[in-house]
């Protein structure tokens, strides 16, 4: 198996799309260091992940931040792909971009609310357009944490739909987008304000998505299809269990075939992987 | 080729998600047909198919009025609220095995929240669920709920906004520090303070409530933070804290699961599952539902 999504024998394995390393400027969380991560990862039937810098998040310059990931992950490799930050409103974006893609990355961050780019900045497009150039995929994250618990420094707000639509819109975009993090709400206003060769270049992890009794992954899953979504930890923040407890409260024996989309029922939900997202890596 | 017929495991149930151990949800909600979605029958539905999956033997279970069709969820109006118990009390008679129910009220309508809470332990009510309608400093009005649960040997179910610095839209939010100072002018009444997962920073409410033993807290709601179960355990330990679900059984699910890695010893995690639940409500409360087979896993 390896870090970015596919097993020796080339079968999709589970790849955690959303992990990082490192601490949070708001809170303590425990032993938030790589070596846990591949236990964790193992324990929990992941194959590989996707890691970024969490500290660097809240930096102004993401280069030492990306740095510090590939030397702590340098050991861990085998399981771990660094997802490095690539900030484009920042003077040499590109080699960024360039040392991401050197070092093998899967995908690169970027946090436009932390940065104040708003939806359809045009830094943000120039950034999209040049991963899929690269070959990598573009990770958004929604929210780090739940919105009422939020300390007062932290105000960058939530990344909203309307980010998402603007550069999955953009024409001749070839990057796929994963973004992590979204509610139903986020998902479904994204993928209904898109035209379907748009939709298939944005991918959803379901870690904040509502299991039962609501049932909103299952709605989702019935409405936009399996292949849309894809597994995450969201380590070290959040509980690492979320992701299989919202899959095994699938409702039983129910079909996810939506009238429209053909897929399969729960029973045989393909899940989109690594290597479907980012083929190249 | 294996006889099925002849195979045990062909024919025994799959062990719950959440273990074979007993498992109490104190904090479980309901829907009835006065309330504004049309897919109340099916939520509802929801919640036991699910909790049989989980393993959940009761739901101790509320309505909070008619969750905002003809009067706010957290301002319920006095009629709203009685038909709400009304059914609430039936879904009860009706799962007697595997669902019990706290008589809701809302504090503002003092001699009807001591009439319906009269009347909910007439009915069968285990304890009472205080909605977010009135701070809990307001002890010109809550005092008398806090005696009649007393009187009556019942919990207090209480919405909490943790950390709550300001106020927030549709109700009248308590955080700990404030139910801490309800829960110490009634030290005969147990106050299960609610949802750390469920809003507002959990981190502020473990010291709040530290030396105020009648208070107790349930780990639901839809937050999943690293670290919240660990900290609790830490602060209060494993003896006043009750795992439960509230809206989101999936994050309920993570956290159960998640109580293995917390270094919680397994008679920490028994109380936490169920033994608390057993012990703060009425002796008698989960007799049947503890004897019970789940139905499917």
């Amino acid at each position: 198996m390896s870090a970015t999504g596919t097993h020796q024998a080339g079968t999709p394995g589970r790849v955690d799309t959303c992990a990082w390393i490192g601490g949070y400027p708001f809170r303590d969380f425990p032993h938030p260091d790589p070596e846990v991560l591949v236990r964790v990862l193992e324990r929990e039937g992941f194959t590989g992940g996707w890691v970024g810098h969490l500290p660097g998040a809240f930096h102004r310059d993401p280069v030492p931040s990306n740095r510090a990931l590939y030397a702590a992950l340098a050991p861990h490799r085998a399981m771990l792909a660094p997802a490095p930050i690539v900030r484009p409103d920042w003077p040499r974006w590109e080699q960024m971009l360039r040392d991401a893609v050197n070092e093998g990355a899967p995908a690169v961050r970027a946090y436009p609310t932390l940065w104040g780019l708003g939806a359809g900045h045009q830094c943000m497009a120039e950034l999209a357009l040049a991963c899929g150039e690269a070959g990598v995929a573009l990770h958004l994250t929604v929210r780090f944490e739940d919105l009422r618990q939020r300390h007062p420094l932290d105000s960058a707000g939530d990344l909203t739909a309307a980010h998402v639509r603007q550069l999955a819109r953009l024409p001749g975009l070839k990057a796929n987008l994963v973004v992590a993090g979204a509610g139903r709400e986020l998902i479904e206003e994204t993928h209904w304000g898109l035209t379907p060769p748009e939709q298939q270049r944005v991918f959803y992890d379901w870690h904040w998505v509502w299991g039962p009794p609501e049932d909103h992954f299952a709605h989702l899953l019935r409405t936009i299809g399996a292949e849309r979504f894809a597994w995450s930890s969201w380590w070290p923040l959040r509980l690492t269990q979320q992701a299989q407890a919202l899959v095994d409260l699938l409702p039983a024996g129910e079909s996810a075939a939506a009238p429209d989309n053909g897929s399969t029922g729960f029973g045989g939900m393909h899940f989109a992987h690594g290597g479907s997202i980012s083929p190249g890596k | 080729m294996t006889d099925s017929a002849n195979d045990p495991t062909m024919t025994m149930p799959p062990a719950p998600l959440g273990g074979t151990e007993p498992l109490i949800d104190p904090h479980a909600h309901f829907h009835t047909p006065l309330t504004n979605r049309s897919d109340w029958a099916r939520y509802n539905a929801s919640r036991l198919e699910m909790g049989e999956r989980i393993g959940i033997r009761c739901h101790v279970a509320s309505i909070l009025g008619s969750w905002g069709a003809t009067s706010p969820t957290y301002f319920s109006s006095p009629h709203d609220q009685t038909r709400a118990n009304d059914f609430m009390f039936g879904l009860a008679d009706q799962h007697a095995d595997r669902v019990r129910a706290f008589v809701a009220v809302n504090p503002n309508f003092t001699a009807h929240a001591l009439a319906e809470i009269e009347r909910g332990m007439g009915r069968g009510a285990v304890g009472i669920k205080l909605a977010a309608a009135r701070r809990t400093t307001d002890f010109g009005l809550l005092d008398e709920i806090g005696a009649a649960a007393a009187q009556y040997g019942v919990p207090v179910l209480q919405h909490i906004w943790q950390h709550r610095r300001r106020e927030w839209p549709n109700q009248e939010a308590s955080d700990g520090v404030e139910l801490a100072r309800l829960a110490v002018r009634h030290p005969k009444a147990t106050f299960l303070l609610a949802h750390i997962g469920g809003g507002g920073d959990w981190a502020h409410t473990n010291p709040a409530v530290l030396e105020v033993p009648n208070i107790v807290m349930d780990f639901s709601g839809s937050g999943i933070d690293r670290g919240m179960i660990d900290e609790a355990l830490r602060w209060v330990g494993a003896k006043r804290l009750l795992w439960a679900c509230d809206l989101t059984l999936c994050t309920g699910l993570t956290k159960l699961r998640a109580l293995a890695y917390t270094g919680a010893s397994p008679d920490d995690i028994a109380d936490m599952r169920w033994r608390n639940a057993v012990r703060i409500f009425p002796a008698g409360t989960f007799d049947t539902a503890l004897a019970r087979a789940l139905e499917a896993a």
